[in-house]
């Protein structure tokens, strides 16, 4: 006997959360990867419970799964990051919206640059 | 509340803490080592939920493969203490923390708390385990072993060094 399944269910959604919230708040790329990692293993926590509800293995499979896909988008997601800094100066979010919205971005005159993350 | 419980509600706060000291953590290097202890945790959530092979993985993989990873690109980029010290913006983080509430409040809406009985403690033999995923999920092993190569490929493109590609065009 361990906990009903809805509390494994609220803590994997506080973790999933607290991933977005990190996406959504910080501007370093960084920072950013590992908000996804959060939301990656907030998924595997309810797929591992659900295959113990269900006493049936295909959730831990696609667990398996999904951790190589993570593991392929961390080793894409570093080497893009690796690219963006030789060509800029540092890694945030807005030196990929250009040098000039860098610069207001680090003086913290024009933080609000997620709307330029569409150029 | 048998100890399984409150060894579950233990780990689950450990892991949900360092999460969000790891998430919040103003230097790069204190938030990756904060995720280490974080995936750890999660393991050992895996192993009390009765996967015991992915909780070995997620050691292996996770805190081992994929953090190191993230600190080898911290060192390699924050040499000159770049992203580091940049001001937070309070907006942003007010935005995200009424976005998650709200979500929350809804998830928590949505499932009754108390539904069902609490689950059974078992453990998935990594033998049946193996068995599955070689077995039934065949095709997705392939199709995961494909991804990691074009994964593979496409980081040593753009990894190579600036002086041996083509001449692109001017940068703005």
């Amino acid at each position: 006997m361990i906990v009903p399944f809805e509390h494994v269910l609220l803590l994997a959604a506080l973790h999933f959360l607290l991933g977005a919230a990190a996406v959504v708040a910080r501007r370093n790329l960084i920072m950013l990867l590992l908000g996804v990692e959060v939301m990656f293993n907030a998924a595997a926590l309810v797929l591992v419970a659900g295959s113990l509800r269900w006493m049936a293995l295909d959730g831990q499979a696609f667990v398996l799964f999904a951790m190589g896909v993570a593991a392929a988008e961390v080793a894409v997601g570093l080497t893009l990051l690796v690219y963006v800094n030789r060509i800029a100066t540092s890694a945030t979010l807005a030196t990929l919206a250009g040098p000039a919205a860098a610069g207001e971005a680090v003086d913290g005159l024009n933080p609000d640059t997620h709307s330029q993350l569409r150029h | 509340m048998s100890a399984y419980a409150i060894i579950f509600y233990l780990l689950g706060a450990l892991s949900l803490g360092v999460t969000a000291m790891a998430l919040c953590s103003r230097v790069l290097m204190h938030a990756a080592l904060y995720m280490v202890v974080a995936f750890a945790t999660l393991a050992a959530l895996f192993l009390l939920l009765g996967a015991p092979l992915l909780a070995v993985f997620q050691v292996m993989v996770y805190a081992g493969a994929i953090m190191v990873l993230f600190l080898f690109v911290i060192m390699y980029l924050d040499r000159h203490g770049q992203g580091q010290g940049l001001p937070t913006n309070v907006w942003r983080w007010a935005g995200a923390g009424i976005l998650a509430l709200l979500a929350l409040v809804g998830m928590v809406a949505l499932t009754s708390m108390d539904a069902s009985p609490p689950l059974e403690l078992a453990q998935a033999a990594p033998r049946d385990f193996g068995a599955l995923v070689m077995g039934r999920y065949w095709l997705a092993v392939e199709a995961v072993s494909l991804l990691l190569f074009a994964a593979l490929a496409g980081a040593y493109l753009l990894g190579r060094p600036l002086a041996a590609q083509p001449p692109k065009e001017d940068r703005p």
